[in-house]
């Protein structure tokens, strides 16, 4: 029998995959707008529908430092936050990958203070983007909970045991309700093996983890940290494949829509991508040749899948939710010039920043956008688009 | 079951525990360190069947060169102010998957050890939030040396009245450190948790069973233990036991149980030693003035008195 969507909140799909996943650890700390994922496992568990400890935690700080605890002991463990809460992880988010805890972490993505402001954008996430961590974005509430699943898949891959940022956009995605499939128990149990491993902390066999480390060898083991990162992609592409063939939703590290004859490429991450695919739909109706590339995976940076996307074409506009303060770049724009330095007839890289701190995301941006992109003025290569004067 | 009630196997000098410590020999700890001493008598009162988690801190340091570890029990260091947040993971972990068959179904104990910096100050918090919480096989061992000794002997809230630091140095201005020593144990205990004790090094006996007791009791403990650091109070490093005698002797550093908030006094100290005796020892009180010890012998009077008197309005 086909499993049919029902209308439910994201947030409150991400908590049912959690559950569907058998989680055993669930540590957090309630902010906005996460809130809802969080409120849904506590009921969960309170109800005896998801059999795990949930550990209220009394700040962020302790949320994932409980989740290392709860990870190094070998439960599969999951938390969400956002913004401020993130900030407060910072800590913890770089000990976590180099520790090899794969916890699966939900962002409902909010925008970093001063001046508080708990609408959407990426800046929480972006603050964390050097650390190790697998990170990808959903654009839609099916994604978002068929990634839930996917991530505790790879982050407990034996080959990968990394943590997992799942990205949301807070409150565009996670307070939206859309029509998702929930898939059966059996299935996910099927797809998702029980997290095993041997390098837990076990009384029957021994071992140190978090290690001090003298400059003879904190080079190299961050490095096999980074290598196992680079890895993981061989992996991700594997469980995405996997995921398809148990689910029937296909997933890739980067999407494109309308890009085979797209002279202008716009280059989202999000839930922004469907707004851009619906403008790119209406400038093709007016002869323009635009198209949309999608990066689902952030980190590790998909380098070939997304040189590929963008091969043909002329002009890539890179859209960031992130202001980088004292460089005229975004994070993504800087990562997709980097990508084409030097590459034979790379396109033109325009980087523009916009719908930071909720600032709505209309159609009409992306046409500006392109409009803007046809300039010749390398002076005009980065904008910050829609500021009030 | 009250806490004064739980059995638990004690400890005598006849049946001190054999057989290799939890923490082997060949760290780096200083010459004459009474912090690792504490930790390595209490973890072999535990036996092997424990789950460790460190702080940041002199213990983490000295234990656990990559690649080398002394311990022989499943370890775990994070960071510096959250050993009570990771040990809560671990635990409810444990819990879980003991619930869920795919642990023994024995109760693992998950003893998070910091210093007085990590648990007083910077790590005031994340403790607070574990002991609130109420796990169950959970038992906190804060190893007091009085200052932030592994960043080179820099005052925290425990670094008692007059120690002179390296950031409440003695000078023309000062007497060193101006505040009283935050009461941890106080602190501890005003959660309503079932176990509160503090321990000194010196009564070794008494420390064993103390954390013995803690593992035995179903609900967070905590344990408070006097840890002398002879290269941060400028003091002979042989003098690490005598000074951990002395301090309870003089009356300074009561032993103490606090079950289900009923006191009890483990030595009642009728004719202490003068505080002198204590201080003289250690180059951190140097500067002192008599008068300056009258002052801190008031308080220590106080103190004392506070707990006798603790014992007696609300007995086990």
């Amino acid at each position: 029998m086909a499993v049919k969507p029902i209308g439910i909140e994201v947030s409150l799909a991400v908590a049912e995959a959690v559950k569907l996943c058998d989680t055993d650890v669930v540590a957090a700390y309630p902010i906005t707008p996460q809130t809802h994922i969080v409120e849904h496992l506590s009921e969960l568990v309170a109800d005896g529908e998801l059999n795990a400890a949930y550990i209220p935690v009394e700040s962020e700080h302790s949320a994932m430092s409980s989740c290392i605890g709860s990870s190094a002991a070998g439960a599969r463990t999951f938390t969400a936050t956002s913004s401020q809460g993130l900030a407060l992880m910072n800590e913890m988010i770089y000990i976590a990958p180099v520790l090899r805890t794969p916890i699966v972490l939900a962002v409902a993505n909010r925008a970093l203070s001063a001046p508080i402001n708990i609408w959407n954008d990426h800046s929480d996430i972006m603050s964390v983007r050097d650390a190790g961590w697998i990170a990808v974005f959903a654009e839609n509430g099916q994604e978002a909970l068929d990634l839930t699943i996917m991530s505790f898949r790879i982050g407990e891959h034996p080959a990968v045991r990394l943590p997992v940022s799942l990205n949301i956009d807070g409150f565009t995605l996670s307070h939206f309700i859309e029509p998702i499939i929930i898939p059966e128990k059996e299935k996910v149990t099927a797809f998702l093996p029980p997290n095993v491993t041997d390098l837990k902390l076990d009384i029957a066999k021994p071992i140190s983890i978090g290690l001090l480390a003298n400059p003879e060898t904190y080079t190299e083991i961050r490095k096999a940290t980074d290598d196992i990162l680079l890895a993981s992609k061989d992996t991700i592409v594997e469980v995405f494949a996997e995921f398809k063939k148990a689910f029937g939703r296909e997933y890739n590290l980067v999407e494109t829509y309308r890009t085979e004859d797209a002279e202008i490429i716009l280059l989202t991450m999000g839930s922004i991508s469907e707004t851009a695919m619906t403008a790119v739909d209406e400038m093709r109706e007016a002869g323009e040749k635009v198209g949309v590339v999608r990066i689902r995976l952030w980190r590790p940076f998909p380098v070939a899948e997304l040189k590929a996307a963008l091969a043909k074409a002329k002009t890539v506009a890179v859209i960031d939710r992130h202001m980088v303060m004292g460089v005229p770049n975004g994070p993504v724009g800087l990562e997709v010039k980097s990508l084409l330095y030097g590459a034979p007839n790379a396109p033109k890289v325009f980087n523009y920043v916009l719908g930071l701190g909720g600032r709505d995301v209309k159609r009409s941006d992306f046409k500006t956008i392109v409009a803007r992109s046809k300039s010749n003025d390398v002076q005009k290569s980065f904008e910050i688009v829609g500021v009030y004067e | 079951m009250r806490a004064a009630d739980v059995p638990y196997e004690k400890i005598t000098a006849k049946t001190f525990p054999k057989g290799p410590d939890s923490l082997a020999s060949g760290h780096r700890a200083c010459q004459g360190c009474g912090e690792v001493l504490a930790l390595r008598l209490l973890l072999k009162s535990l036996g092997t069947d424990f789950i460790a988690v460190s702080a940041t801190g002199c213990m983490e340091v000295c234990t656990s060169t990559f690649p080398q570890s002394s311990w022989r029990v499943p370890w775990l260091h994070v960071a510096f102010e959250n050993a009570a947040a990771v040990a809560s993971g671990v635990e409810q972990a444990c819990q879980v998957l003991r619930k869920k068959g795919k642990l023994p179904d024995k109760r693992i104990p998950v003893v998070a050890v910091a210093g007085d910096g990590g648990t007083a100050d910077i790590g005031l918090q994340a403790l607070s939030g574990a002991l609130e919480r109420y796990h169950q096989d959970f038992i906190y061992v804060c190893l007091d040396n009085e200052a932030y000794m592994n960043t080179g002997i820099q005052r925290s809230s425990a670094t008692p009245f007059g120690a002179s630091t390296t950031t409440s140095p003695a000078g023309s201005h000062s007497k060193g450190q101006h505040t009283w020593k935050k009461n941890m144990p106080a602190i501890a205990a005003a959660h309503g948790i079932p176990y509160v004790a503090t321990a000194s090094p010196a009564f070794h006996l008494d420390l064993m069973n103390k954390i013995r007791r803690a593992a035995a009791i179903e609900g967070p403990a905590y344990l408070h233990v006097y840890a002398p650091c002879p290269t941060g109070w400028r003091m002979k490093p042989e003098l690490a036991v005598e000074s951990s005698r002395l301090v309870v002797n003089s009356r300074i550093f009561p032993l103490y149980e606090v079950l289900d908030g009923h006191y009890v006094l483990n030595r009642k100290v009728d004719n202490p030693i003068p505080i002198t005796d204590y201080l003289k020892q250690q180059g951190r009180f140097r500067h002192l003035k008599p008068e300056d010890i009258e002052i801190i012998q008031a308080r220590v009077n106080q103190e004392y008195e506070n707990i006798v008197k603790l014992s007696e309005a609300f007995p086990v």
